[in-house]
Formats: C-alpha cells, sequence, structure tokens
C-alpha cells in the first residue's frame, strides 16, 4: 500500500483523536470535518470515487453544519471550567482499548483475508445509477421514506413546544398590552407615596 | 500486512476513538460525533472489503455505504433535535445531569 495511504490513514486517525478529545466543541466539530476529509480521501484511493464525493458533500458539508449549529443553540460553544469527561471514563478506555486489541488480533490473524489483491475495479457513475434503479431500487424507496419520516420527526421533536403551550404564550402576549398600563401606573403611585 | 489489513486496521483503530469518545465524553453533542465516526468505521469497512474482494464489479459495498450514508444523516438530524429538546427542558447538554430514569 503506497505511503500516501498510510499519511492519509494517519490524518484521519488524529483528527478523530483530536475530536473525541479537545475541550472546546467548536474545536471539536472542526477536527470532526478534518478527520471526514480523510475518510473520503481513503474512498478516493479505494477506487470508490461517488462515495468519495458523497462522503464530502454529507458529512463535511451537511453533518458538520449540523453539529456547528447544534452547539450554537445549545450555547455550549466555550469550553467549561468542570471535568469534560464522564465519571467512569477509565472503564471506557479500557472497554475501547479491548474492543481494538480484539479487533486488530482479528484482522492480523486471520484466514478469511485474501492473500492477493484484484485490480482497481472501473465503476462509472452511470453503473451506480443502473444498479440503483433496477437491482437496488426498493431500498432506495425505502431510504427515501425513512428520510421523509426522520425530517418531519427531527423537524417535531426540535418545535418550540407544543400546540397547547403555544395558545398559551399567545394568550400572555395578548394579555400583556392590557396589564403593562396597569404596572407603570402602580410603580407611580408606589413612587408617588413617599 | 496486505493492503485490506491496512484498511481494516485503521477503520479498528477509528472505531475505537469513536467508541472512546462515545462512552467517556460528558457532551452529548461529542457522544453524537463519537456515534458518526463509529458508523464512518464501518463504512470504511465496506468499501475496504468490496474494493479487495472477489466480486467488485456486483458494486454491493458501494450500495450498502450509501444507504448507510443516508441513514446516518438522519440519524444525525434526529439526535441533534433530540439534544436541543433536552437542552431546552433541562438547560443542560451536560449527559452526567439528565439522570430522571436512573433507578
Amino acid at each position: 500500500m503506497s505511503s500516501f495511504f498510510i499519511i492519509t490513514g494517519v490524518v484521519t486517525l488524529l483528527g478523530a483523536a483530536f475530536a473525541m478529545s479537545l475541550r472546546n466543541l467548536v474545536h471539536c466539530a472542526l477536527a470532526m470535518a478534518i478527520a471526514f476529509s480523510g475518510v473520503a480521501a481513503l474512498y478516493l484511493q479505494l477506487a470508490a470515487q461517488f462515495v468519495g464525493f458523497a462522503e464530502i458533500l454529507v458529512y463535511v458539508g451537511a453533518i458538520a453544519i449540523l453539529i456547528v449549529f447544534a452547539i450554537l443553540l445549545t450555547r455550549s460553544g466555550e469550553a467549561p471550567e468542570q471535568s469534560v469527561l464522564t465519571s467512569g471514563w477509565l472503564a471506557g478506555i479500557a472497554v475501547s482499548a479491548l474492543v481494538f486489541t480484539v479487533l486488530g488480533w482479528a484482522v492480523l490473524n486471520s484466514s478469511a483475508i485474501p492473500r492477493q489483491t484484484s485490480p482497481a475495479p472501473v465503476v462509472t457513475v452511470k453503473n451506480i445509477g443502473d444498479a440503483l434503479m433496477t437491482k437496488f431500487v426498493l431500498p432506495l424507496e425505502i431510504i427515501g421514506l425513512v428520510l421523509t419520516i426522520a425530517l418531519i420527526g427531527a423537524v417535531l421533536i426540535a418545535l418550540k413546544e407544543g400546540s397547547q403551550s403555544k395558545a398559551d404564550d399567545e394568550g400572555l402576549k395578548m394579555k400583556k398590552p392590557s396589564s403593562s398600563p396597569s404596572i407603570p401606573g402602580s410603580q407611580f403611585s408606589t413612587g408617588g407615596r413617599p | 500486512m496486505t493492503p485490506l489489513q491496512t484498511c481494516l486496521l485503521v477503520s479498528a483503530l477509528l472505531f475505537a476513538i469513536g467508541f472512546a469518545g462515545a462512552v467517556t465524553r460528558r457532551h452529548a453533542i461529542l457522544v453524537l460525533i463519537g456515534i458518526e465516526l463509529m458508523l464512518n468505521a464501518a463504512n470504511l469497512n465496506f468499501i475496504a472489503f468490496w474494493r479487495f474482494g472477489p466480486h467488485p464489479e456486483a458494486l454491493t459495498g458501494i450500495m450498502f455505504v450509501l444507504f448507510s450514508m443516508a441513514l446516518a444523516g438522519a440519524e444525525a438530524a434526529v439526535g441533534l433535535a433530540l439534544v436541543i429538546a433536552i437542552y431546552r427542558h433541562k438547560k443542560t447538554s451536560n449527559l452526567d445531569e439528565v439522570k430522571d430514569l436512573k433507578g
């Protein structure tokens, strides 16, 4: 494997490690975008150009922006004073190290991995479109349905409040102008008494 | 070490980093970032096995990754909407403070 692949992999892993270890959330989002760009570069070197550009569009373009907006809306842009790790972080690190050890051991010692490498397959966008419209048309439709449902669900969850409390808000807003003249009046009377 | 093994090791390390972040970080958005990293590691595995497998002309790996990317997008949208809704109720996005269901 070429040294460029190694460099891309190292950049990806460094971006992921920074995304998971920096204190400031905005820096984490930027490091995450770097990691996703590295993954896209890995896809390009694995002869999956369409997937690589889709990765850049979906992850670096959409999901990173979505996460930055969520950071903005939850007002967590600055680094917190207290610890950023959960109470049981040591156990979490140990479990993830165990997971990596088992996966690495399995990868290095498996007999199911083919030893010889085949030449890079040539896949055009036309091939992918043909496959999507013929063999994989049912999954494509289901994905469309899932995305529609997720869009509606996300909007419903993130809506301000239910319609009931919204009506209450409207009522408060309607009441406020009628009650506001009495407030300066009472202030006047209390202010004028001494 | 064959190229396939290099790919699989990179993806295993990416998965482990994402898992460690999702388990150890306190902020809900960072947990979501960790989950996205784990999903990317799985996608990298699909592409690697498709590229070095016996039948790359069947396009199965590419199709799987495209569909899983769409699902990841849906998951990120719903997850961030949940984080925003929890922040509106609790005025915090620290996962250690959201424990109403703890027995």
